[in-house]
């Protein structure tokens, strides 16, 4: 009897768990609606000048035309490669960096107004130099993705080596450990979830330094479709291509966030 | 002949606004399989010795010798407990004992085979693959000893391993701590501010002072106690004339009548 009322509360609980999702999910939709049909409708009274603004069914109609003849598809291939590239490289290099900071306390010591200097700095103010020694092509796209991460990781992720309870590498030490022993048993794993927290900021910064670098130079990917809309005044090829950005660059972070969920599981 | 030697050590701590004097003059020896305690109030550079001993840290002034060779071109193995466990959460409780024959470059199934006797010794045979949030402050502190003892270390330094445990948890591993130690012919130094688990454990105890660190005192446990297991000593008539003793020893030394000495 008595465990049958307890049963009866759990389904309780979880059914208005249920109708608190069906809620939020309901009112995600409606918003997401509302917004289309107004801008919809805006377009088509003139509320809003359509040369503009464009509007969904325009933007819908480029989408189609684009992808059925191929050629968005190479622009979404080539600003993805573009993108998880700089990504990588940004991410992979600001943690060797900071590695070799921790490595020398007087080397970080060194380095440390020159990090200040670089991380204050705007990095796609270097654009043009960039493209200069780099040549105008995939390549200085793709260093500005990384060059726009690789600094705010380095300082973050040695930030975090420090933070590590030096009370583990004390137990390694008493062990005889030698100092690439105690990094490689307990500061680098320990800082593990501070890394992969790195990696979905720096996801958002290396589309940004990647759609900059295809503003700057490039024939092809999504940044130079915006900047081509523009200067043509094709407005609905402008909003297309920005909502593909958005799409993707919502799909990689979750992506990310999928990949830290399963790294914090499986190293922790 | 003597096991451990402190002769005459010092230690500064420096920062840019001056010193700190942490310990000073500290001469002790201790001979083979002996247990000894450290006690003092917080502050009084306990822990600072056992540093030094395990050769983490460098004294300013003095020697510290190992069975007569100085600690640092000493290839004996330390083992070192800290109040708290500190095992590797990202570890298994085998992985995490096996840390230090990894180090050493020891690593053979016979260190395997060993570490899972010693785990099975102190009850954690069960869990040896599970990860150490799976288990209780008692028994990750147990795992931390086996972590010691595997590498089979010629001293053992001890810096308040059951502090923060609950009370009885505590007893029930001083006995096990105990037990194992002289099973295995351990010389031990021990850093608490127990007065109890200091008498219940140890052979010596030193009683320290604080600003600089030194010693004050030095007792010796009767040897009726000695033998008896840590929590018995307890129980023992002789007990509490030695925890009189210490406590009023101590009672003097305390913060609030160390105004009046000092004028």
């Amino acid at each position: 009897m008595k465990a049958k009322s307890d049963q009866h509360l759990f389904e309780a609980y979880k059914n208005s768990l249920k109708r608190e999702k069906r809620i939020v999910i309901s009112w995600q939709l409606s918003i997401l609606i509302i917004f289309f049909v107004l801008w919809e409708i805006a377009s088509k009274f003139y509320w809003i000048d359509p040369l503009l603004f464009s509007s969904p069914s325009r933007v819908g109609n480029v989408l189609v035309e684009k992808f059925a003849d191929g050629s968005m598809f190479t622009h979404v291939q080539v600003t993805l490669f573009e993108t998880l590239l700089g990504f990588l490289i940004g991410t992979i290099a600001g943690i060797l960096i900071a590695s070799a900071l921790w490595s020398s306390a007087r080397f970080s010591k060194i380095m440390d107004p020159y990090l200040v200097i670089m991380n204050a700095m705007p990095k796609v103010a270097l654009g043009p130099i960039i493209i200069v020694a780099l040549g105008p092509g995939y390549i200085s796209i793709i260093a500005m993705g990384a060059i726009i991460s690789v600094i705010i990781t380095t300082l973050v992720v040695y930030s975090a080596f420090n933070e590590v309870d030096p009370n583990y590498e004390k137990v390694l030490k008493s062990f005889g450990a030698t100092r690439w022993q105690c990094f490689k048993e307990a500061v680098f794993p320990a800082t593990l979830p501070a890394m992969i927290s790195t990696l979905k900021v720096n996801v958002g910064l290396s589309w940004v330094g990647v759609i900059v670098g295809e503003f700057l130079v490039s024939k092809q990917g999504l940044g130079y479709l915006i900047i081509y809309g523009f200067q043509v005044f094709d407005f609905s090829l402008v909003m297309s291509s920005l909502a593909l950005i958005a799409i993707f660059a919502a799909i990689m972070y979750k992506i990310v966030e999928k990949l830290e969920a399963w790294l914090i599981k499986h190293s922790t | 002949m003597s096991f451990l030697t402190l002769d005459h050590v010092t230690h500064h701590y420096f920062s840019k606004n001056g010193y700190t004097k942490a310990l000073e003059d500290i001469s002790l020896s201790v001979g083979e399989g002996e247990f000894i305690a450290l006690l003092g109030p917080s502050g009084c550079g306990k822990s600072t010795i056992l540093s030094i001993i395990a050769g983490i840290m460098k004294q300013t002034k003095g020697s510290v010798l190992l069975q007569n060779e100085a600690i640092t071109d000493s290839e004996l193995p330390i083992g070192y407990m800290l109040q708290q466990d500190y095992l590797f959460p990202w570890k298994t409780i085998i992985d995490n004992v096996l840390i230090g024959p990894k180090i050493y470059k020891k690593e053979a199934p016979a260190v395997k085979e060993k570490a899972l006797e010693l785990l099975d010794e102190v009850g954690l045979a069960h869990v040896s693959d599970a990860y150490p949030d799976a288990l209780s402050g008692g028994m990750r502190q147990r795992a931390a000893l086996v972590r010691t003892l595997i590498n089979d270390p010629k001293i053992l330094l001890l810096d308040e391993p059951f502090s923060a445990l609950d009370y009885q948890t505590k007893l029930k591993l001083e006995d096990l701590v105990s037990q194992l130690l002289k099973t295995y012919y351990k010389t031990t130094v021990l850093v608490t501010h127990d007065i109890g688990e200091a008498i219940a454990m140890s052979d010596r105890i030193f009683i320290m002072n604080a600003d600089p660190g030194s010693i004050a005192k030095v007792f010796e446990v009767p040897v009726e106690l000695r033998n008896e297991t840590p929590f018995l000593v307890r129980r023992h008539p002789k007990y509490q004339i030695i925890f009189d003793k210490i406590w009023k020893e101590l009672d003097e030394r305390a913060p609030d009548s160390e105004g009046a000495e000092a004028t």
